[in-house]
């Protein structure tokens, strides 16, 4: 276990971040083995998952395109002691995350099966069930603080919909998610059914980057290296908010809140100078659209702050987060993936009492209605 | 004609290929293009009537904005106060499958650029256009014209069948970097790849929004292949990229690196450094936020001077008025934008007489 985990903090790590008990837009746990879901998945599925697996598009079974920096990209003081995988052990996950960092709420971003990425919908459809039932049986009735969100892949519409009205009736999930990479972009028309649904149900629509959708990384084709595909996340968020915003999501939906989670912040003020810099050129192709992009982004859309960006000077970090604006921000952590933002040192820029608050807790309190 | 304001970045017109492009084919598809009726190659990225291929003043009577060598003379130097021009044509060559057909396109591209335009003007200066379809050839197109001094860089598209960091390119910058033509990557695809993860986009106005993470994705390959340590005279400029997101993207760029370089060995120094030094941009569209403020804060951020080159992006309607230089720039970064930095990026623009 880490060194610096496990020990006290001294008085000058033991800022206002840790006074104030935080709420953490994305940690992801995971099953133990396939059998964990055995309970919630029909028989059937269970065959399949046996006898085809996932079907993925991509080259391998076992493994993703890209090798990563760490073992299933996790923290390597992530594995808990009694055995399983990182995010599979809610004692260990406690005593290393949810009570050192003193997390109020922390909502649960399921991974696990490339569960938005299977060519199979019904198949998809099966296990995001499961794992929506698992979430609450495994996480959030044995830990209130932990919540968990519908997953409902977008590509078969009936089952989607199905899916969030099943789980809707408990009152018990805080956010619907879709995938961040489906067959279209996620603006286009046929997805829109689910931003209606999640509009009159009050639910966030919570986007988490990741998985293999239908098309290349980049528009320039597949990459050679980890470190190429890992910076792509940043590029799908982007794409998908012009998508949203220009096709009129905002626009037709009101009083949707959109939270993109783990694309981190830093590419969204560019992308907001550029969407108003050729709206004016481009009006006449969108005439659905009545304001400037940003006045949508910033009224709409919420980012979580992970990855965050560490520019040298700690003055463009500050500059960043004004252009962004701090209502815009959700932390985050990332438990227990590599690339973890720890919230006492994650911001490299001094913050004020009322931002901290803001970040750290009461815009996902609004948002998730806590 | 001194040198006060050199335009890194403007476009004239191919008006056809069986009319413009005819004389300078050779007789195999000379042959081809009349029997098979082979045209109408303008790049699905800039359609001609869309407002953002041609500002309205810089419209003519009748064809393509840009097609008519006197009124480009009239906007890019009269108006703007160029005093010089670096020709960039966006035509269908490189996004065709054949690579005989493309390479022979390029080819017919660039003998017409020198004959109709570089001749016709000496204030003018071109790239060269090359089939990246096919490698090999596009060393041969660059040997080709490499004597002549007024090809100036090599262009590609931004989005084209592979990502250009990919060592099957490297001959190719070989040769670049041994006639000190810096690679020039234009916006605008091949359409081998929806333009980002997400997929195709219903707008062409989200297209162009997603032109600019395309430009990321070819720096990361270019940077994480090691390009830039295997060439290190190679220089990069990319054209009509947008701007304002380098920033954040070098930042991410540097955290990312931190974290996984133990992938790229051969990678030694942060991705930041190696952009600054080895890339440049256009300066039109900037899409800069709103204040003089943040504008000079962004242009802090990316921490270099030697960046930015002056363009107009001539015809592409990217501003209105007679002042291409975006607003609320820093006067030190004015100064060098117009000459000395593309002097420097392209050494082979040898203007003084």
């Amino acid at each position: 276990m880490s060194d610096v985990l496990d020990r006290p903090l001294t008085e000058q790590e033991a800022t206002a971040a840790t006074r104030l008990r935080i709420i953490d837009c994305d940690i992801h746990p995971s099953i133990h083995s396939h059998s964990d879901l055995d309970e919630f998945l029909p028989k059937r599925w269970q065959e399949h998952l046996k006898t085809y697996g996932g079907h993925l598009r991509t080259p391998y079974i076992g493994t993703t395109p890209y090798p990563r920096s760490s073992p299933l990209i996790c923290r390597r003081d992530a594995w808990p002691p009694t055995g399983g995988v990182p995010g599979s052990d809610l004692a260990f996950m406690r005593t290393q995350h949810l009570d050192p960092l003193d997390v109020e709420f922390g909502i649960l971003q399921v991974l696990d099966l490339f569960i938005f990425s299977q060519q199979n919908l019904e198949f998809g459809a099966a296990i995001q069930r499961a794992i929506n039932d698992w979430q609450l049986a495994f996480w959030a009735h044995r830990d209130p603080r932990l919540k968990a969100s519908i997953l409902a892949g977008q590509d078969d519409m009936q089952l989607a919909i199905a899916e969030i009205e099943r789980c809707a009736r408990t009152g018990e999930y805080i956010q619907i998610n879709v995938a961040p990479r489906a067959n279209e972009p996620l603006g286009r028309r046929r997805y829109w059914p689910i931003y209606e649904r999640a509009q009159e149900l009050g639910l966030p629509l919570g986007i988490h980057v990741g998985g293999y959708g239908g098309h290349a990384p980049t528009g320039g084709g597949w990459p050679s290296y980890y470190a190429e595909e890992h910076q792509s996340n940043a590029h799908t968020m982007a794409a998908q908010l012009a998508s949203l915003v220009i096709e009129g999501v905002p626009e037709r939906f009101p009083d949707l809140k959109i939270v993109f989670i783990e694309g981190g912040f830093g590419w969204i003020a560019s992308a907001m100078w550029r969407m108003d810099q050729h709206f004016e050129r481009f009006r006449s192709e969108v005439p659905h659209l009545k304001r400037r992009p940003s006045e949508y982004v910033k009224e709409q859309f919420w980012f979580t702050t992970q990855p965050i960006d560490e520019p040298d000077e700690a003055r463009h970090l500050r500059q960043l987060i004004e252009w962004v604006g701090v209502e815009r921000l959700l932390f985050s952590s990332d438990y227990p993936h590599w690339d973890f933002d720890d919230p006492r040192f994650a911001f490299k820029t001094p913050l004020s009492d009322a931002e901290r608050k803001k970040i750290f807790n009461t815009n996902a309190r609004a948002v998730y209605r806590f | 004609m001194a040198v006060t304001r050199i335009d890194c970045d403007i476009h004239p017109a191919v008006g056809g290929t069986r009319t413009t492009l005819l004389p300078y084919l050779d007789d195999h598809w000379k042959e081809q293009v009349v029997s098979r009726a082979i045209d109408g190659l303008d790049l699905t990225s800039y359609p001609p009537n869309m407002p953002l291929s041609g500002r309205p003043d810089w419209r003519p009577a009748s064809g393509k904005p840009g097609s008519d060598l006197s009124m480009v003379q009239r906007g890019a130097f009269d108006q703007l106060g160029a005093s010089h021009a670096i020709c960039n044509v966006l035509y269908g060559a490189q996004a065709v499958f054949d690579p005989y057909m493309a390479a022979g396109f390029c080819k017919a591209i660039n003998d017409w650029i020198a004959a109709e335009w570089l001749a016709q003007d000496s204030r003018l200066r071109a790239s060269i256009v090359v089939p990246m379809q096919a490698p090999d050839l596009a060393v041969e197109e660059i040997e080709r014209r490499a004597a002549d001094q007024r090809f100036v860089s090599v262009l590609v598209l931004a989005q084209g069948e592979t990502l250009l960091g990919r060592r099957h390119f490297w001959p190719v910058y070989a040769a670049a970097e041994k006639h000190r033509l810096p690679l020039a990557i234009h916006a605008g695809s091949a359409y081998r790849f929806a333009p980002s993860s997400v997929g195709w986009p219903s707008y062409r106005y989200e297209y162009y929004f997603v032109e600019a993470q395309a430009f990321q994705a070819q720096l990361l390959s270019l940077v994480y292949e090691g390009v830039f340590g295997k060439f290190p005279n190679l220089k990069v400029v990319l054209m009509e990229s947008g701007v304002s997101w380098l920033p954040a993207f070098m930042w991410r760029a540097n955290k990312t690196w931190r974290g996984v370089r133990v992938e790229v060995p051969w990678v030694e120094r942060e991705p930041a450094s190696i952009i600054r030094d080895h890339v440049r941009v256009t300066m039109q569209p900037f899409d800069a936020p709103a204040d003089a403020t943040s504008v000079a804060d962004v242009i802090d951020q990316i921490g270099s001077e030697k960046m930015f080159l002056f363009a107009s992006d001539y015809p592409h309607w990217q501003f209105d008025g007679d002042d291409a230089i975006p607003p609320n720039l820093p006067e030190s970064i004015v100064a060098r934008m117009c000459v000395d930095n593309p002097l420097e990026t392209f050494p082979r623009l040898q203007l003084v007489n």
